[in-house]
Formats: structure tokens, C-alpha cells, sequence
């Protein structure tokens, strides 16, 4: 069952155009990667979906109802993160978490507590006071206790310490748990990778990738840096081998992932003193995106 | 020493550069404003006949209570009257302008976190504040010059060049007064809501504190410093010393306004803050418990700040009550209607002025929702399950309530003081009547608020200059004989002045519907529109 479908969405600001025919589509249960460099038009998508916006054509739905006209139908079942929290320096936390959760109109039972523990926040500092990070957390708190059946996050982990966003990750895949759908858009792409099921890569408004991350497993490359005793014969011909520089004694290329384990086995002949293995960037997919275009023309 | 002041000059031209436009346009409109009066009075009052009544009238204490006191009123010459009519009015304008200029470059940018910005460059830290007063003092050097040369350009007989100078002089002390006021007071408070709002209460007491003074006693009016620049009696005797004064009591705030920025931490204040409630009030739970929250402070503040200038207002009554008696002359110039005092036709100018100052906190009121939505906080309040109506209504609901409460304060406040202070005790009834019949101007100055909101909320700003449009002919319009369209341009015009004159409700209906229209067709257009990114 799609929870979000958004088909052929348009929205221009005066003659700029921000949103250039996005299709999206989300199902029940999904955690959904959507990524993008800034500006590419994830937060414009985001803000159509939540009624804030107005599409200039194509449609956005959400739970079979239209983003624009049921709003207020359908936010009481959603539950949203922006990526910067604006919040009223004059209220506590707490009093926000409350209205927040007041608002959404869920009735079910309130996790507020067992949260505001789990991600350490202190609810009776008012919100002047808070940090970025701690502001999400006001926003991430307020958007768990809700029972919710989408769960909307734009880049909910930038201002978040390592261990918080472990306990972000952990909410997320108790919601996943529970049967519910995420909508993530984020530059991390091992967060996107360890979390979403699917994933859409947004760029100048356009959808330029689509699909389950097994389907999307070309794209990902991991970047290697080796060094041998002997040198490695005939490593361009290797299937699944890009990029491929020498420096000094030094080797660096990407591999596919699919290829990784074959060619690991082939260098491995050669005598590995030193073995290093990134993992791809959404920088290195998108400067690989950029290229491709670039070979287009 | 001199490391924290570091780059001073180069802040001071990018205020300069940042601001320029609005520099210009406050500097422009304050000269254009105070030349063209002062080319226009004299054909007003062409002969010394004329002069000499109207300097019978400014004896009057509900004259002196807006104005000032009356002086060189044996010889009542134009530039006399120049300077009689206008000096405190123009004060108070330019009070404004230093206002928002110094908040803007001070409180304003530290909040929104531009101070930290510029504080991580090699540049030292009074800087920053150094600059804004270097620009304010700058900019009201300049409108002092403009407005002085100006003046004398008009060729004038009674409005010489070391009047006009002294008359640029007293509104620029005026201004760098202000702007180290509130320099002062942008250290003190921890957000620029608080800075404008502590300013403006500065500047309405200063003038209420002038306007009794003025009546009663000299020494409060000294204290003020709007009391203060009206005793450069300009054009009659042209004294110095009040500048001299302004100034130096501007530069000690200075000082200190650069001391306490050196004591403190980036964005604090000294005013401490407490931990507060870990769940939210029932109350709270609501766009419009939420909007009444956020407002609380600014609510009270206004009602009880209502409350003190229908006090004040009311107490200049007993005043006029006895010049009135003594003064056979005024009982022969002012035509009376029928049946009325003239104690009650100055009542009802008291009370429109009222009720346009009570205006002012209503517009605030409906206006936070733009300003909530310019600083992206409504945002997260739509992704709640609420509606663009439910939204706007509850500001707008807040707006026209507050109407009647605050003219009923500031009523109230006329009313006790009055039958305080006066022998012939006016009616609270009649009163009340006088007051609430404002109603639906207030209304519809609320209506257009909500249709700029709903459509062009850039433009919102175009409120203020309306309502100050509207206080200007109010205030101003009989002594300076405006033709009656131009007050009719403005809701208050509309408006029977109860008691003299009778209550045309079809008009008043007239008004409602007005404002109903307006206030719809707002909520249609912010059903429609986009809401903004938040900054």
C-alpha cells in the first residue's frame, strides 16, 4: 500500500524552478532514503507534502489524500522533523514536546518520558538556551511520542552527537518495528544505507536515481588504498575497477561492490602490506553523477 | 585599549552600506516632513492676529499636556509656533528612528547570531556596538544639518539660521539620545523583542512624564529628556544648554552601554534566566493558547501601559477645566455645539488619540503571526494537525478582543483620573460610548493587517505607516487646518465623536462590514498561499 505517492510534482519560484516532475512513491513500512546536495529540492518536496507549499502541478498524496487540500486530515497521522528546528526561546522543552504532540492529535499512550531519557534532554530549559542538537531532540522527541503512521525527517541528525543519533537510528527501526513508514532525507549516506530500504537521489529538482538499495548497489563503490609487496599485475582488466591511480608504491581505485570479494582475492596474491577500504560518499556518487553527465554532452 | 575597537570604521560603513536605503528614506522623510510644515504654518496663520489667538490657545494645559509649553507667546511669531507645533512631535519620530535602527544592529544581529559571526573575524569586540553608535550618531548629525539648513532655506523672517541650526540640533541630540538609550538597553535585555519593547516604554514615559511636567512641574519635565529639548525655546531665545546636556548624558550611556557589553557574554544579558515548567499547561495546548502565550508579557504590559496614559490624560482635565474659566477670549473663539462644554470637545480629542495609541498593541498582536512565520515557527505548528484558519483566527480572534479591553482600560483610566480632578464629573457612560465607538476603526485597521497577511505579508509594515498617517491628522490636523478628505482617508475619520456628535450607525455598520471584508478575504489568501522559509 503506497503511503506517499507524488507523481510528476512541479513548483516554481517566479521563473526559478525548483521542482522539475518528482515521482516518489512510499509503502507501507518503508524507511525511504531521500537524498540530494542542498538546494536540489528536498526540502521544497518536503514542505508540498506537509502543505506548506503549493504545487504548481502534479500531485502529492499522502495516504490517498491531497498534500495541500487535507492537511490537517493527514498531519494527524504524520509526524515531522525539520532539519533546523526553530523553536520559541521563551518555552521549555517540555512545554514544547507537550503542544507538539497536543497538536498532532494522537491519542495513544504517550512514550514522552521514556524518550525525553533516552535522547537526555533536560524539558525545563527553556528553548533560547538550547544548542542545534538539542533542539532537534526537542523535535525528534516530540515527533516519537507521537503515534504516527509517516514519519517525516529532513536531515534530523545534523546537529546530533554520535551516541544520540544512535538512539535516532534505534527509534527509527522500532517505528519500522511497529509497521510504520519513513521518509528520511539526509547527506549521510551510511545512515541512509544502514536504515532505508529504498532510496531516491534528488539533483536541480529532478529525480536522478530510484529504487531499493540492492537495485542501487551499482552506484555504491568502496574506495581502495593498497599497497603491496609485489606489484599487482593487470588490475585495470579486473571487472568492477574505476578510477585507478598510482602514487609512489601506493595503489588507490574504486570496485563495485559486487566485485569487492573477487577482487580482493585477486590482489591478495600480490603481497598486501597495507589495506585500506572507505566506503562510498554520496560526495563520490554525486561527483560521479556529475561526470556522467558530463560525458553525456 | 584601543584592540577592542579593532575595525570599528570598517563595521561602521557596512552598517552604513547594509542600511543605507532606510537611512536615506527616515532622513528624507523627517526633513521633506519638517520643511513642508514649516513652509505651510505661516500661510495658516498669515497675520499676527491670527498668531496671537492661536498663542491664547496654546495656553490651553491639554495643548501644553501634547505639545509642550508655550513660549515667546507675547510675540507669537512663526518660527515660535514652528517650534512649538512640532519640536516634540518631531522628537518622538526620530526617538523611533534611533530605536529601530540601534536594535537592528545590536540585540537583533547578536540574537540571530551575526555578532558571533563577525566576533570570529579579527575585529574587536565593542566593535560592533562602537559602529552602531558611530552610525547613529552620524546619521543624526546629518538629519540635523538637513533639517536646520532646511528650514533657514525657507527665508523666513522669525526662523534665522542660528534657530534653524538649533532647531536640527535638538531632534539630532534627541535621536543620539535614543539610539544609546536603547544601546544601553540591548545590553540589558537577552532578545530584541525585549530591547524595542523596554525602548518604547522608555519613550512613552518620557513623554508622559514631559506632558505632566509641562502642566505642573518644571523640575519632572527637566528629567525627561523630551522635556528637556523643548527648553531650547528655538526661534524665541535659543538656548544651547539642553543640547549640550542631551549629548553629554548620551555619551555617559554610551560609555556605559559599551562597559556593560565589555562585562558580559556573547548573547547574555543581565537579566537571569530560570529553569521553567517541564510540561506544558492545559492552556498552552493550542494555536491559540500558544499565540496568547507568546504575547502574555506584551498583553499586560500594554494594558496596564493604557491604563497609566488614561490617567495621565484624564488628570490634564481639572487643568483645562480652570483655564477654560479664566480665559474669555478661547470661550469666544472656539465655536461650541450646542449643548456641550468645551471641556467635553477636548475630551473627545483626548479620547481619539487614545483610542489610535490603543490601536497600536492590536497590530501587534495579528502582525506576530508574520513575524512568527518570517522566523519559521509556524512551520512545525502546520505539520501539527492544524488548519491555515485555525491559525490565522486565533490571532485575529486575539486582536479583536483586545480592542475592547484595551479601550476599556485606557477609559477607565481617563474616567477616574477626571472625576478625580475635575468639578463638572463627566459621565462613565458617556465616556465608555465615546471610547468603544472606535471599535470598528480599530476593526478594520486589524481587517487590513490580515489582508497584507494573507496576500502580501512583505508588506505588512505599510500598517504602521497607515496608523502613523492616521495620529499625525488626529493629533495635528485642527491646529494645522488639513482639509477634512485627508482625515477621512483614515477609519478614525469616519467616526461620530460621541458626545458631540451623534451616533450614525450606519456608518458604524458601514465599517463593521468593512472590516469583516477585509479580514475574510486575509483568511482567503493565507488559505492560498505559500508559507514562507523561515529565516
Amino acid at each position: 500500500m503506497s503511503i506517499v505517492k507524488i507523481t510528476n510534482l512541479t513548483k516554481n519560484f517566479g521563473n526559478f524552478t525548483a521542482l522539475d516532475g518528482v515521482n516518489l512513491e512510499v509503502n507501507q513500512g518503508e524507511i525511504y532514503g531521500f537524498i540530494g546536495p542542498n538546494g536540489a529540492g528536498k526540502t521544497t518536496t518536503i514542505r508540498i507534502m506537509l502543505g506548506i507549499l503549493k504545487a504548481t502541478g502534479g500531485e502529492a498524496k499522502i495516504f490517498g489524500k491531497d498534500a495541500w487540500k487535507d492537511a490537517v486530515e493527514i498531519h494527524k497521522r504524520i509526524a515531522y522533523v525539520p532539519g533546523e528546528v526553530k523553536l520559541w526561546p521563551n518555552l521549555t522543552g517540555g512545554e514544547v514536546i507537550d503542544l507538539f504532540v497536543k497538536l498532532r492529535a494522537s491519542h495513544k499512550q504517550n512514550r514522552r518520558e521514556e524518550l525525553i531519557e533516552r535522547f537526555n534532554l533536560d524539558p525545563s530549559k527553556k528553548c533560547g538556551t538550547y544548542s542545534k542538537g538539542n533542539r532537534q531532540k526537542v523535535a525528534l522527541i516530540a515527533a516519537f511520542a507521537a503515534d504516527a503512521d509517516l514519519y517525516v525527517l529532513d536531515e534530523p541528525t545534523s546537529g546530533l552527537d554520535p551516541l544520540m543519533e544512535k538512539v535516532f537510528q534505534e527509534c527509527i527501526l522500532e517505528a519500522k518495528a511497529e509497521g510504520k513508514s519513513v521518509l528520511l532525507s539526509s547527506h549521510i549516506l551510511s545512515e541512509v544505507e544502514k536504515l532505508c530500504d529504498k532510496v531516491s537521489i534528488i539533483r536541480q529538482g529532478k529525480i536522478i536515481e530510484s529504487g531499493s538499495l540492492e537495485e542501487l548497489r551499482h552506484l555504491t563503490r568502496t574506495s581502495i588504498t593498497i599497497q603491496t609487496k609485489e606489484p599487482i599485475k593487470n588490475l585495470n582488466e579486473l571487472k568492477g575497477i574505476h578510477d585507478l591511480e598510482e602514487k609512489d608504491d601506493t595503489i588507490y581505485f574504486q570496485v563495485d561492490t559486487e566485485e569487492l570479494a573477487h577482487v580482493m582475492r585477486y590482489v591478495s596474491q600480490f603481497g598486501v602490506i597495507k589495506l585500506e577500504s572507505a566506503p562510498p560518499t554520496l560526495e563520490a556518487l554525486f561527483l560521479r553523477h556529475y561526470q556522467r553527465e558530463g560525458e553525456e554532452v | 585599549m584601543l584592540r577592542q575597537y579593532t575595525h570599528t570604521g570598517v563595521l561602521a560603513r557596512f552598517i552604513l552600506k547594509k542600511d543605507r536605503v532606510k537611512i536615506l528614506i527616515w532622513l528624507i522623510s523627517l526633513t521633506v516632513f519638517t520643511v513642508l510644515i514649516g513652509a505651510m504654518l505661516p500661510t495658516l496663520y498669515s497675520s499676527a492676529v491670527e498668531r496671537q489667538i492661536m498663542a491664547e490657545t496654546m495656553k490651553n494645559p491639554a495643548v501644553t499636556f501634547m505639545l509642550g509649553p508655550g513660549y515667546g507667546l507675547d510675540n507669537y511669531t512663526d518660527g515660535a509656533m514652528m517650534a512649538h507645533f512640532m519640536l516634540a512631535f518631531t522628537a518622538i519620530a526620530v526617538g523611533i528612528m534611533s530605536i529601530l535602527l540601534t536594535t537592528k544592529n545590536t540585540r537583533e544581529d547578536e540574537e540571530e547570531g551575526r555578532i558571533e559571526m563577525i566576533r570570529s573575524l579579527p575585529v574587536g569586540f565593542l566593535s560592533p556596538l562602537a559602529a552602531t553608535f558611530l552610525i547613529a550618531v552620524f546619521t543624526n548629525i546629518v538629519l540635523a544639518l538637513a533639517v536646520g539648513f532646511g528650514l533657514y532655506a525657507l527665508g523666513l523672517e522669525s526662523m534665522d539660521l542660528a534657530g534653524s541650526l538649533l532647531y536640527g540640533a535638538a531632534i539630532g541630540a534627541i535621536g543620539i539620545c535614543f539610539a544609546a538609550i536603547t544601546g544601553l538597553l540591548a545590553q540589558l535585555t537577552t532578545n530584541a523583542r525585549s530591547t524595542i519593547g523596554y525602548s518604547f516604554a522608555f519613550l512613552i514615559i518620557a513623554y508622559l512624564i514631559r506632558g505632566v511636567g509641562d502642566i505642573d512641574n518644571e523640575i519632572l519635565s527637566l528629567i525627561s529628556p523630551l522635556g528637556l529639548i523643548l527648553r531650547t525655546e528655538v526661534y524665541v531665545n535659543n538656548y544651547w544648554w539642553p543640547v549640550f546636556i542631551t549629548v553629554g548624558i548620551s555619551i555617559v550611556l554610551f560609555a556605559l552601554a559599551l562597559y556593560l557589553n565589555s562585562i558580559r557574554d556573547l548573547e547574555a544579558g543581565f537579566i537571569p534566566t530560570r529553569p521553567g515548567r517541564k510540561h506544558a499547561s492545559k492552556l498552552l495546548l493550542s494555536p491559540l493558547g500558544l499565540a496568547l502565550r507568546l504575547q502574555k508579557t506584551v498583553l499586560i504590559a500594554w494594558l496596564v501601559g493604557m491604563f497609566v496614559l488614561g490617567v495621565s490624560y484624564g488628570s490634564i482635565l481639572g487643568d483645562l477645566e480652570g483655564f477654560l474659566d479664566s480665559s474669555e477670549m478661547i470661550r469666544q473663539m472656539i465655536p461650541v455645539a450646542e449643548g456641550f462644554t468645551l471641556t467635553e470637545r477636548f475630551m473627545v480629542m483626548l479620547v481619539i488619540i487614545l483610542s489610535i495609541i490603543g490601536t497600536v498593541p492590536t497590530l501587534m498582536y495579528i502582525l506576530k503571526l508574520w513575524a512568527e512565520e518570517k522566523r519559521g515557527r509556524t512551520e512545525q505548528v502546520f505539520a501539527g494537525s492544524v488548519s491555515r484558519n485555525r491559525m490565522i483566527g486565533s490571532y485575529t480572534l486575539i486582536a479583536i478582543i483586545a480592542a475592547p479591553l484595551i479601550q476599556l482600560v485606557s477609559i477607565m483610566g481617563f474616567w477616574s483620573a477626571a472625576s478625580f480632578v475635575m468639578e463638572d464629573k463627566l459621565p462613565l457612560y458617556t465616556l465608555l460610548k465615546a471610547g468603544f465607538v472606535y471599535l470598528p476603526a480599530i476593526w478594520v485597521m486589524v481587517g487590513l493587517a490580515v489582508l497584507l497577511i494573507g496576500f502580501i505579508p512583505k508588506l505588512t509594515g505599510l500598517t504602521w505607516l497607515y496608523l502613523g498617517y492616521t495620529f499625525f491628522v488626529a493629533y495635528l490636523g485642527d491646529m494645522l487646518q488639513l482639509p477634512g478628505w485627508m482625515s477621512q482617508l483614515t477609519p478614525f475619520g469616519h467616526i461620530p465623536q460621541v458626545p458631540i456628535e451623534e451616533i450614525n450607525y450606519i456608518q458604524i455598520i458601514i465599517l463593521i462590514l468593512i472590516a469583516a471584508v477585509l479580514t475574510v478575504a486575509g483568511f482567503i489568501g493565507y488559505n492560498r498561499r505559500d508559507l514562507i522559509q523561515g529565516v
